[in-house]
């Protein structure tokens, strides 16, 4: 499956201001994070657990810099309680979430916290938008990215795995 | 005779100057506020385990101003993780300061694992902060202040304190007050949107 959608994508945060990029690594998003390590004027910062990027991004608004966090979709769960330090604040928070547990998968592990993700983020008050066709990918990070630094929102893009591929495992 | 907290963290606020301040939840809020409010202090009253990590995101988009992040140890613990992003990402104007007494305060003193010997500074030397050591005397507590703002970082010290209870400072705590007033005293404008 093409990965050129996230060329787009990565053109779209750049447009939008974005200047640190935080992620727990995911095949979904490997050609996004090689992009942004390649650009110096990102900083972008791995992650031990995604709640660290919720928070470190809080960290980077109030010092200025607008930021995204790249995530799977197990890793939502793990951001659940430091949400509440942008919502609490009202500090903007754009998500990327590569969505496992769906559409194809083969690992039945993945489909609870896959199934489970928007439901989670939506209860702590995440504004969620979907993405399932590719060429849409790119324009629905620019108007979420429009949204959250706007409105100082929390906005989350699900990218599903008819656009991501669904991983396939092989013995 | 161990240091008391309220004492450890006013002598290394004296000289702040124009460095960038983060508290954790709970005693270390109310140490910072009683020390002195200033607006380029952000007061976190949840979020625990985060407070490096603002830190950290801080110290990246302000690479010339100095971050200073002061936590208790129950907070660090939550989010230890953070050390190691901390030691990949190498902030030089970093520096994570833990007011370590031991105890949950906030839940009735319950004993943290340093009090079951884990060395918070021993994990952070080696997840490669360049400084990292325990401060027990006033006389370390002294040399710490003197190169708390100056001395390459990422720096880390966990000062062993009093397992006394302290005095509940109720620091400023409406979120977007708090984000408004540290952004427009480090940005100008009105620090909103």
């Amino acid at each position: 499956m093409s990965d050129a959608w996230q060329d787009g994508v990565y053109d779209a945060l750049v447009a939008a201001g974005v200047r640190q990029v935080a992620y727990v690594p995911d095949a979904g998003h490997k050609r996004l994070i090689e992009r942004c390590h390649g650009n110096p004027a990102l900083a972008t910062t791995v992650l031990t657990t995604e709640e660290e990027g919720v928070a470190l991004l809080a960290g980077a608004y109030l010092g200025g810099d607008r930021g995204v966090l790249l995530a799977q979709s197990s890793g939502v769960g793990n951001c659940i309680n430091m949400l509440s330090l942008p919502v609490e604040c009202r500090i903007p928070l754009l998500m990327l979430v590569t969505m496992r547990g769906e559409w194809g998968e083969f690992n039945a592990w993945q489909v609870a916290m896959g199934q489970g993700t928007r439901t989670a983020l939506e209860a702590m008050g995440v504004l969620v938008y979907r993405v399932d066709d590719a060429d849409r990918a790119a324009e629905t990070v620019r108007h979420c990215a429009a949204l959250a630094f706007n409105s100082g929102r929390c906005v989350a893009v699900l990218l599903g795995q008819r656009v991501i591929g669904a991983k396939v495992f092989r013995r | 005779m161990s240091l008391e907290r309220r004492v450890a963290t006013a002598r290394l606020l004296r000289d702040r100057g124009d460095a960038l301040v983060v508290t954790g939840l709970g005693s270390t809020t109310y140490d910072a506020y009683a020390a002195g409010d200033s607006p380029l202090s952000f007061y976190l009253w949840g979020a625990m385990g985060g407070a490096a990590l603002v830190g950290l995101g801080l110290a990246r988009a302000q690479p010339n101003r100095r971050v200073l992040v002061l936590t208790g140890d129950g907070e660090m613990l939550m989010g230890l993780g953070g050390l190691a992003t901390i030691g990949a990402a190498q902030p030089r104007n970093l520096a994570v300061v833990v007011i370590d007494n031991g105890r949950y305060a906030e839940t009735g003193m319950q004993r943290t694992h340093t009090a079951h010997g884990v060395d918070l500074a021993g994990v952070a030397g080696a997840c490669g902060f360049g400084a990292s050591e325990t401060v027990r005397t006033p006389a370390e507590l002294e040399a710490l202040a003197e190169r708390l703002y100056g001395a390459p970082g990422p720096l880390f010290a966990a000062i062993k304190v009093a397992p006394d209870p302290t005095r509940i400072e109720l620091a400023p705590r409406d979120g977007p007050v708090l984000r408004s007033r540290f952004r427009a005293a480090l940005l100008g404008g009105d620090g909103a949107l």
